[in-house]
């Protein structure tokens, strides 16, 4: 059951972020990076990881993608040109990126069997998480609080209209 | 049951995928749209390593990486808006004051 469903859902994610790749309306890749998300948070969720898969839900695939959306929408983003530039990187880019994949591969594989990753058992728990983040990693925490603070404060200044 | 690797192996293809992207596409949002692939993949080999060693550390840290991304989103589109505004394109190549 967990190799069926890991199976489905890493074909899944795979296939929509080539999808992401192959698309030339930015409209398409943004969709298409939702189906990956979207994927990424059934594998966590077979990871035992809840939280995180709520959040990957609610964060990713909700507020960051409809930003991204939203600024297509509002610039009206049209097809990609190809220039010359693109197409050497695709010429070389692609067959590396093959190369690296099956180097990395092979170096994962080599390790023969390892562990199995047990399925259903939930430890990542919003309360276990936030006991984790409200005691150990506290400082860490509030400072992400700052980061956001800034983050926001830039946002509204870059896209502010000058004059 | 699935192994560890076989996650690792996922994570790999994601993050090449969205080197690649980051690469060869030429519009600036999706150029954005791979960066976040990139972290995606991350974020799985993060969380598959914690299950892996039983440690919610990982799982505190796709947090951070979620926040950082989040920060990331927001200021680079306020900078992407920035610049369509002054240039009036998406095109990546269109933007190149700085080239000799």
């Amino acid at each position: 059951m967990h190799l069926a469903l890991f199976l489905i859902f890493g074909c899944i994610c795979v296939a929509a972020a080539v999808n992401l790749l192959v698309q030339r309306h930015p409209i398409n890749s943004a969709l298409s990076l939702i189906v990956v998300m979207g994927s990424l948070a059934v594998l966590y969720l077979l990871l035992g990881a809840e939280f995180v898969a709520a959040i990957q839900v609610i964060v990713y695939a909700g507020a960051i993608m409809v930003l991204f959306v939203f600024v297509i929408m509002l610039l009206n983003a049209g097809v990609e040109e190809h220039t010359h530039g693109s197409k050497v990187a695709m010429r070389f880019g692609a067959p590396g990126a093959v190369l690296f994949v099956i180097a990395v591969v092979a170096a994962l594989l080599r390790r023969g069997p390892d562990e199995m990753l047990p399925i259903g058992a939930m430890y990542g728990s919003p309360e276990a998480i936030g006991h984790l983040l409200f005691k150990d990693f506290l400082l860490p925490f509030e400072v992400t609080s700052v980061l956001i603070l800034i983050a926001i404060m830039g946002a509204v200044v870059l896209a502010r209209r000058e004059n | 049951m699935v192994p560890l690797s076989w996650y690792l192996v996922l994570s790999a293809i994601l993050f090449t995928l969205g080197v690649v992207g980051f690469i060869a596409k030429r519009n600036i949002i999706t150029i954005f749209m791979s960066i976040e692939l990139m972290l995606n993949a991350v974020n799985l080999s993060f969380v598959a390593f914690a299950a892996h060693w039983h440690q919610l550390s990982g799982q505190v840290f796709v947090f951070f990486v979620m926040v950082v991304a989040a920060a990331e989103a927001a200021v680079g589109l306020g900078i992407i808006i920035a610049v369509y505004r002054t240039r009036e394109t998406l095109n990546v190549d269109r933007v190149n004051l700085l080239k000799l």
